[in-house]
């Protein structure tokens, strides 16, 4: 395991009086990826929601070794940690163009902005294609990939990817999981992965955890998960 | 012909100052999902502060940017005093805050500077321009500056970054935060660009309708027509739809026997109930387009 880049030490999140977290010490290293895995309900999105501070959390939570405990969504943004969340928050009046430009609207290298532009394009040649058109008229694969790509514009060090595939076909999706390899291997992204498709996110991943109602119950590398009686079963369905 | 073509661009004078009005009724409406009730006597108390300017020695121009940017800054302090702390609360909690401010800066004016009608000079004179009195060379004037603005904030708001933000803040709060944007700064920035726009609309209707703490008062009742015409989301439907109303009162109010002068405000309440009535999402209202 390499050194930690995130790491949350005794998390609980609260939604007003609700607590829905209880005490999450989860890790992503330098360079890994980390997933998540629970049944619906469980707590995934409002772990990730805890990291980019959108929910009232206890505990701690440290990125490269800085506590982010009281800081703004905006600043923690502009650490290198790009949410892409669940439901893919598309500015829908907005072209395809412009979601990529607010995507960098915490950068101010105008030139290096235009040609990470140019390279999301390389990802996703369907965006380029509607680039000048409404973000809200892309299908739902689209969007996603959408998603994906103005995540990119900051240029991240780490990802938190809430169930990248949800409604896409299954080519569609194996595309997306290699493009997540890509950014990985070569870009050096670390992310922390949420995802439905539980056989995928343990392949890319190198460390899994399993959440019920807000507990970890169970924690390990990704392989040894894969190799649980209890997680075929209930998460890989053989 | 003429007489009608004239009354139209009479019409269009009055309603660039509709459209200026309706824009900042859109602009705060789009950032906080409210209609600010006040926005006319924000303008009406920004035209005091211009007037106040010129009584202390100012020429009209230094008056002029003080004014808006004395509205600019007050219109920040107004979200931030005011309204920040309470965006959470239910609508009824806005209504009365702005009925507050409403009434806050009605009063404020009649203190200051009482409620006798004053006259607003302007730089443009008062020509008649087609010999029949009905476009003043201010009412041209008046469009120019009006249409300018406009114009300025169409690029604004199309082609730069900020503009890009604060579309983007309005569209969507959570995910523009995750993006970076400074969704708080974006809707402080709105609240100011809508003050000062309706300093500028003030003080250019100043001299048609003179200065008073209730000049802006039917103002308002057509910019608002202006805004529900346009669609509320729609800040180019929002320009529209204050012209047309402009032209639309001006045109009834001369053709429409009994209309005359005394009806033509109850054509701006007409309008807004037609247009409700009849698509409730206004003319150019945001279209909807999801997909799920
Ligand atoms: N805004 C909210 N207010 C109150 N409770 C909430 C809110 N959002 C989520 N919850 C509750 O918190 C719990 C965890 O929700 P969360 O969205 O994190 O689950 P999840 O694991 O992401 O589920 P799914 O797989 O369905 O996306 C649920 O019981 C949910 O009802
Ligand atoms: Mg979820």
């Amino acid at each position: 395991m390499p050194a930690a880049l995130l790491e949350t030490v005794g998390l609980c999140a609260f939604y007003g009086a609700t607590q829905v977290l209880f005490g999450l010490d989860l890790k992503v290293g330098e360079g890994g990826v980390t997933t998540l895995l629970g049944a619906n309900g469980a707590g995934k999105t409002t772990a990730l929601r805890a990291v980019s501070g959108m929910v009232q959390t206890t505990g701690d939570i440290r990125f490269c070794g800085q506590s982010l405990a009281g800081w703004a969504t905006e600043d923690i943004v502009r650490l290198g940690i790009a949410h892409v969340p669940q439901g893919r928050g598309t500015f829908v009046s907005q072209t395809v163009e412009e979601n990529l430009k607010i995507g960098a609207m915490s950068r101010r290298d105008r030139a290096a902005i235009s040609s990470d532009i140019e390279r999301v394009y390389g990802y996703f040649p369907r965006l380029k294609e509607r680039r000048k058109q409404q973000a809200g008229t892309l299908s739902g694969g689209e969007q996603q990939m959408l998603a994906l790509a103005r995540a990119l514009m900051l240029r991240p060090k780490l990802m938190l990817l809430d169930e990248p595939s949800f409604g896409l076909a299954p080519l569609v999706v194996r595309d997306l999981f290699e493009i997540l390899r890509t950014l990985n291997r070569a870009e050096n992204v670390s992310m922390l992965l949420v995802e439905q498709n539980a056989s995928l996110a343990l392949d890319l991943a190198d460390r899994a955890y399993l959440i019920e109602t807000g507990r970890l119950v169970m924690t390990g590398a990704a392989q040894d998960l894969r190799n649980d009686e209890n997680v075929r079963r209930a998460y890989l369905g053989y | 012909m003429d007489l009608f073509l004239h009354q139209a661009l009479a019409g269009l004078a009055t309603g660039s100052i509709y459209a200026c009005l309706a824009l900042a009724i859109v602009m705060i409406y789009a950032a906080i999902n409210h209609l600010n009730f006040a926005q006319g006597e924000m303008a009406m108390f920004s035209t005091f502060i211009a007037w106040q300017l010129m009584q202390w020695g100012a020429p009209y121009l230094l008056a002029f940017v003080g004014a808006a940017a004395f509205s600019f800054v007050a219109g920040i302090a107004v979200e931030r005093v005011l309204f920040r702390p309470i965006h959470k609360a239910p609508v009824l909690s806005h209504i009365v805050l702005f009925i507050a401010l409403f009434a806050i800066l009605n009063s404020l004016a009649g203190f200051i500077w009482d409620y006798n009608v004053k006259s607003f000079p302007t730089p443009f004179g008062s020509r008649s321009l087609f010999g029949n009195g009905l476009v003043s060379s201010h009412d041209a004037g008046m469009m120019g500056v009006a249409f300018t603005m406009l114009v300025l904030l169409y690029v604004f708001f199309r082609h730069t970054r900020i503009g890009l933000a604060m579309r983007a803040a309005a569209a969507n709060p959570e995910s523009a935060r995750l993006a970076g944007v400074r969704v708080g700064r974006m809707i402080s920035l709105g609240w100011g660009m809508a003050a000062a726009i309706g300093a500028v609309a003030g003080i250019m209707i100043a001299p048609v309708v003179f200065l008073d703490p209730n000049m802006m008062t039917s103002i308002l009742v057509y910019g608002f027509a202006g805004a529900v015409v346009g669609g509320l989301t729609s800040p180019g439907g929002a320009v529209f739809g204050g012209l047309a109303v402009g032209i639309i009162e001006n045109l009834a109010g001369t053709y429409i026997p009994y209309v005359g002068r005394e009806l033509r405000l109850t054509i701006a309440l007409f309008i807004i109930v037609a247009v409700l009535t009849a698509k409730p999402s206004g003319l150019f209202g945001r279209a909807i387009v999801t997909r799920v």
